[in-house]
């Protein structure tokens, strides 16, 4: 008799939620597309909030023009700035401005090199697009097989290992694994290059090239050199791994914790009394199930992996938004900062969306 | 008759905290083809243990020595389970043995289809894969499954629990294996499609020559499926017999005891009538205490979707003093009532009076007063007791709550008062919840509900959770502060050999609708209703010989329907 | 695990208790007997781990920074309880639109990058700025924004969960109040993953703060000493091959994380069902003997049973708490 009487449970709850053990239990009727859709208006409020919390945020440490410029102004130069830009009006008025202008994905522009926010993010953006593929791909690698085995052979000491692996991945700031893996292979072994996306030819070679994407690795492809794409590669082989590997030691875990408790269901005990074999039965009978709730998990570490790509790329000079985020932040110039923050907001909650979306297409008691 | 299953001295212990435990004990048992061996006993006494040894299926801290030896079935191989491991074992299990769970719904895979899962056991043993599919859809259409070309590629949650355990039974079946052991196989299932299962077990031995174990703690179902009977007690076989002359001539103590507890349909018409008797011609004609008429009770839907009608337009009364009980099989609406007379779920529609307010739009506030005059006993007695507080602390909590004490010390004497009501020892109050027993944990439970003297008392399947034994124990002590409080109540049940040893009315439920109320002689002997006679002729009784007559009895009312 | 954990985790303390006996020098000395210390000096016997860019002692500095991590931990842990806990618990008891705004507000800041929405706090508080007191406390409380919505959920979910529970419906049959039902039924049984998050936030707290530091917005070196602002400063060094001013403030905050990190790893432990279940068959089996006057005497092998079964079935065990 535990049957839907639970009412006060918000959907979102459901929605949003992340419990790492049980397998979702979210399907009581209803089909994909009411699933989807529901999901989708999520976003909203979501973004609503995040943008209005940016806005007063910032705003409350006054306004952006003095922030940045004082000092080097005088004061009747920044009053007119000021009043140019608008921001001497109620700052309701403003912020309903605001609001407007990113219905229309308009989030400003830069105070310290004027640049509209959203070409920041267009010129910038492929950077850490690309970065944050690599590592998820290092993440993905390192972290899934790992973490089967560390569920496989639970409590032994292959376990034990892994998990402190795993606690060291996470335990090591991505900025500190950074130094030590330029110390190590860049200064000490010079096998790799120290810092940024290529060497300075390669990038006048790639900024050359008619509609660059950004994504330094299918531009080199483009030109057909093989020294351009060695060189890009190789520019992107140690913060892919410092990133990586942060992200790892969480999927570790989360699989490693995710697969134990599918492990220990009656339905692995009674495949197990038909024959089928134990490996078979952690890579295939614990995995699947075990999958729902990873993939949302995963979703929200997508927010780890940003956070993560600011300091990875001021670490390794890779020219990306973090970097760019870092020296608007440096300049003081919060109106670049909150656009991009705000923008990010945006992306955040379009791949959480997007990824529980995945969560439901594999989650038959969703789709059917 | 060839022999399946040979188990020899068979011990298991685990490892604990607390050192090894012994949970099975020198236990040997023999199973033929085509024979069902019921294994008997209550919580604790290592039937299950021995279900999972049989196919090497205990956890890693176990350790169990003696010989469980299996044949194959063309009775070619023997294989000792005990001694073995790795792939000899997966090659045995599936093909020599197989098992059927508890609970269907996590038995079965939710993320993989039926299909694939049915398959895989298959294509472990060797089936190539297409071979494997027909397989498949051939046994699912022999287990019941209708359309099986179609339902083979459906998911879990598509099929009913009924269906479901016939799917785990097709699975256990599909590599016609010369043993099933079947852990409880209908526990989890209302007694309609229970006895739907227990058919199919038996064509399981019929029709396939299979040898069954069944463990079992419901002796109705050991006389309705069983051929020999082995009963457990702390980890022993204490007695072995055929079916017949182990209930007509057991030789135990213990055996005779737990027999004797067992509820039986038609049981409690004495006490019933007793009770009938001695009330005066005022006592019908007197106000309700609970009226409801047209009541409805529906959860709202998520996010727009429909709500679900847990009631619907139910019409009952409760009188001054008067047991009622209420039927039904799961999802009917019977904790709903309770829960709505309660006051813990909204009422949605019609009208629900109890004692004299009405709940339909009530108010918390106006509604607390009410509540020292209501008592509830809540089904899970381990969840029923705040796990940081003492027995007396809870027993207590009502006397703070409603100003008869400002400080649970206050009311230690009334708190010492009704435990020893209830059968309990004072020294318990100072104890916390999981330092007692199932059993016990009910008793004090009822001290609680008891504690302010209620008028009306719900109590919402307050022995389902226990022990055979146990539950005969505390309905009798429920029975006898009935008599001496004098209070109405709800007893909620699903099992109607229960309700009629405790109630003076019954009313069944089905589908969150009404079907039929009225004594307990007319519901249970002269059931009108069709869902009701069904429902009757589902349970199977403790008796052997009476029950293979109402097997026949429900056949006919099967045939009748169709 | 768990002994490695509160060793580190107890030098860790130690070292920030005792960080003025310990470190040979302040974390703002540039000169000792009149003499600069000079800058990017290698370790030697003055300077055990050398000297940094800016001309500090890296041993003090690396010391000292544990005094500045503890502080902002508990100062951000203690604040994010106190709002979370009460938040959760009166959003998931009551429910209703509240929860709902509650949950979704929540769920909006959790998803979002957290060093992001520190740096943002930071820049509330502080304006970027950093005296000791006042970097320390905006270090915090930018943290504490982040944590907040953790510890929301956390409790929430416990309330959500408790709140079926019988014995808090069975409060509420008695006619219990619902802050009565709140505090004593409620609270006290939703908080057991507390001590596991409390940990795991502890880490991150020290993770947030190095990184705020590392991206210019941590505590200038006159105000105090700190990890992260001092990896920053090393950023350019590691080219050059100069690797101690780096490594020891990076060990610093490898060891601390792993540290508490291990000791939140044990609770987790403690707290699974299949070694909680053990435990309990043990508990149970001394109560079951004592108890057996009554009639309802229970198999002492129902312990066994319940050893057998709480691997098979983790639920059923849970509920024997």
């Amino acid at each position: 008799m535990t049957d839907l009487s639970d009412p006060s449970a918000a959907p979102v709850a459901t929605l949003g939620g992340a419990t790492p053990s049980a397998p979702t239990s979210r399907a009581s009727g209803g089909g994909l597309g009411r699933y989807i859709i529901v999901r989708a208006l999520l976003i909203i409020p979501t973004v609503f909030i995040l943008v209005t919390v940016v806005f007063f945020a910032m705003r409350a440490t006054g306004d952006p023009i003095t922030a940045a410029l004082g000092g080097r102004l005088t004061p009747a130069q920044l009053q007119e700035r000021i009043e140019a830009a608008g921001y001497d009006r109620p700052l309701f008025v403003q912020y309903l401005e605001y609001l407007g202008g990113v219905l229309r994905g308009d989030f400003g522009s830069t105070i310290s090199d004027n640049r509209p926010v959203t070409e920041v993010l267009l010129t910038y953006g492929g950077a850490t697009l690309e970065l944050a593929i690599y590592a998820l791909l290092v993440a993905f690698l390192v972290g899934i097989p790992l973490g089967l085995i560390a569920a496989a052979r639970r409590d032994r000491p292959a376990d034990a290992a892994l998990r402190l692996f795993a606690i060291l991945c996470y335990a090591t700031p991505v900025f500190f694994a950074g130094l030590l893996l330029k110390l190590v292979f860049a200064v000490w072994l010079d096998l790799l290059p120290v810092a940024g996306r290529a060497s300075t030819s390669t990038e006048l070679e790639l900024a050359f090239l008619p509609d660059a994407t950004g994504i330094y690795l299918i531009d080199a492809i483009r030109t057909g050199s093989g020294e351009a794409i060695g060189d890009v590669l190789q520019h992107a082989v140690l913060p892919s791994i410092a990133l990586g590997l942060l992200t790892a030691g969480v999927f570790l875990r989360l699989v490693r914790t995710n697969v134990i408790g599918t492990l220990s269901m009656d339905y692995i005990d009674a495949a197990r009394s038909r024959g089928v074999s134990e490996p078979r039965l952690v890579r295939t009978h614990a995995w699947r199930p075990a999958l729902i709730p990873i993939i949302t998990v995963i979703g929200l570490q997508i927010a780890l992996l940003l956070g993560g790509a600011v300091l990875t790329e001021t670490t390794f000079e890779w020219r990306g938004l973090g970097f760019q985020l870092a020296e608007y932040l440096q300049a003081r110039d919060f109106v670049a900062v909150q656009g991009i923050v705000a923008l990010l907001a945006v992306i955040v909650a379009i791949t959480n969306f997007l990824v529980d979306v995945v969560a439901a297409l594999i989650d038959p008691r969703v789709r059917y | 008759m060839t022999t399946v299953l040979r188990i020899d001295s068979l011990g298991v212990s685990f490892a604990t905290d607390a050192g090894a435990v012994k949970a099975v004990d020198d236990v040997s048992l023999e199973v033929a083809r085509g024979e069902v061996l019921a294994i008997v006993g209550e919580s604790g006494s290592g039937k299950t243990v021995t279900a999972k040894s049989i196919l090497g299926l205990l956890p890693e801290t176990a350790t169990a020595n003696g010989v469980v030896m299996l044949s194959s079935r063309d009775g070619q191989s023997e294989h000792d389970v005990v001694a073995m491991s790795g792939p000899a074992l997966r090659e045995v299990r599936g093909r020599d043995a197989a098992m059927v769970f508890q609970e269907p719904s996590t038995a079965l895979n939710p993320v993989f289809t039926v299909g694939w899962q049915l398959i895989e056991g298959l294509r472990a043993h060797g089936v190539p894969r297409k071979r494997a599919r027909e397989r498949a859809i051939e046994i699912l259409g022999t287990v019941g499954i209708p359309d099986p070309e179609e339902r083979i590629d459906h998911y879990p949650h598509q099929f009913s629990g009924g269906q479901k355990q016939r799917i785990v039974i097709a699975m256990a079946l599909v590599l016609e294996p010369g043993l099933i052991v079947a852990d409880e196989p209908t526990t989890a299932l209302d007694v309609t499609v229970q006895a739907e299962i227990l058919d199919l077990l038996r064509r399981c031995r019929d029709e396939f020559g299979a040898g069954i174990v069944l463990i079992t703690h419901n002796m109705g179902v050991v006389a309705d499926l069983a051929d020999r009977v082995a009963v457990m007690y702390q980890g022993r076989v204490i007695e072995q017999a055929d079916v017949r002359t182990l209930f007509s001539a057991p030789q135990t103590e213990y055996t005779r005891a737990l027999l004797d507890a067992v509820p039986y349909v038609g049981h409690g018409r004495s006490a019933a009538a007793a009770r009938a008797a001695a009330r005066t011609g005022e006592w019908s004609t007197s106000a309700a205490l609970v009226e409801a008429s047209g009541l409805e009770v529906t959860y709202p839907g998520r996010l727009g979707r429909h709500g679900f009608h847990a009631v619907r337009g139910v019409d009952l009364s409760i009188r001054a003093g008067e047991v009622l009980g209420l039927v039904g099989e799961s999802g009917s609406g019977k904790s709903t009532i309770g829960r709505a007379i309660a006051g813990l779920t909204r009422v949605t529609g019609g009208s629900l009076r109890v004692l004299d307010h009405e709940l339909n739009g009530v108010r918390e506030r106006e509604f607390r007063a009410v509540r020292s005059r209501i008592g509830f006993v809540f089904q899970d007695p381990a969840s029923s007791f705040d796990p940081r507080r003492t027995i007396a602390d809870a027993v207590a909590e009502p006397f703070l709550i409603h100003g008869r004490a400002e400080h649970p010390g206050d009311a230690r004497a009334q708190v010492d008062e009704l435990l020893e009501a209830v059968q309990l020892p004072r020294a318990y109050g100072d104890r916390f919840p999981f330092e007692l027993s199932g059993g016990q944990r009910q008793r004090a439970s009822l001290a609680r509900a008891l504690a302010l003297r209620p008028e009306l008392l719900i109590a919402d399947e307050p022995t389902s959770a226990l022990d055979v034994s146990v539950q005969a124990r505390v309905l009798e002590l429920f029975a006898e502060l009935q008599r001496e409080f004098g209070f109405a109540c709800l007893f909620i049940s699903h099992d109607l050999a229960v309700v009629d040893l405790v109630a003076d009315r019954i009313a069944v439920l089905h589908r969150g609708e009404l079907v039929e109320v009225g004594t307990s002689a007319e519901v249970l002997g002269d059931p009108r209703e069709p869902y009701t006679q069904r429902l009757l002729a589902s349970l199977p009784v403790p008796d052997p010989v009476a029950q293979a007559e109402r097997r026949e009895t429900l056949r006919a009312l099967r045939d009748a329907e169709r | 695990m768990l002994i490695a954990g509160l060793v580190i985790t107890g030098v860790f303390l130690l070292t920030a208790l005792l960080a003025p006996l310990l470190a040979p020098y302040g974390f703002d000395q540039l000169r000792a007997d009149g003499e600069a210390f000079g800058a990017q000096r290698p370790p030697s016997a003055e300077h055990l781990l050398g000297t940094t860019v800016g001309g500090y002692d890296v041993l003090s500095r690396v010391l000292w920074g544990a005094q500045t991590a503890v502080l902002v931990i508990i100062v951000a842990i203690a604040l994010s309880i106190v709002v979370g806990v009460l938040l959760g618990l009166v959003s998931g008891y009551l429910g209703g639109w509240l929860d709902r705004v509650l949950v979704v507000v929540c769920d909006a800041i959790y998803a979002f990058p957290s060093l992001l929405l520190a740096i943002l706090m930071s820049i509330v508080i502080s304006g970027g700025q950093s005296s000791l007191w006042g970097g320390l406390l905006a270090a915090a409380i930018s943290i504490t924004v982040v944590f907040i919505p953790q510890y929301f959920r956390v409790v929430r979910s416990e309330v959500v969960r408790v709140k079926a529970e019988a014995f808090v419906e069975s409060a509420k049959v008695l006619g219990a109040p619902a802050g009565r039902i709140m505090l004593r039924s409620v609270l006290p049984n939703a908080t057991r993953t507390l001590p596991l998050i409390v940990t795991l936030n502890a880490s991150e707290a020290i993770l947030t703060l190095a990184g705020l530091g590392f991206l210019g917005f941590g505590i200038e070196p006159t105000a105090a000493a700190e990890w992260g602002y001092d990896l920053n400063k090393a950023l350019s060094d590691v080219t050059s091959g100069i690797w101690w001013t780096s490594m020891f403030p990076g060990l610093a905050i490898v060891l601390a994380v792993l540290g508490i990190t291990l000791v939140g790893e044990s609770l987790n432990d403690l707290a699974d069902p299949r070694l909680r279940g053990r435990r309990r068959a043990g508990v149970s089996s001394g109560a079951v003997a004592e108890t057996s006057v009554a009639a309802e005497a229970t198999p002492a092998s129902a312990v066994a049973e319940n050893a057998a079964g709480s691997t098979a079935a983790p639920a059923r065990e849970d509920d024997l708490r």
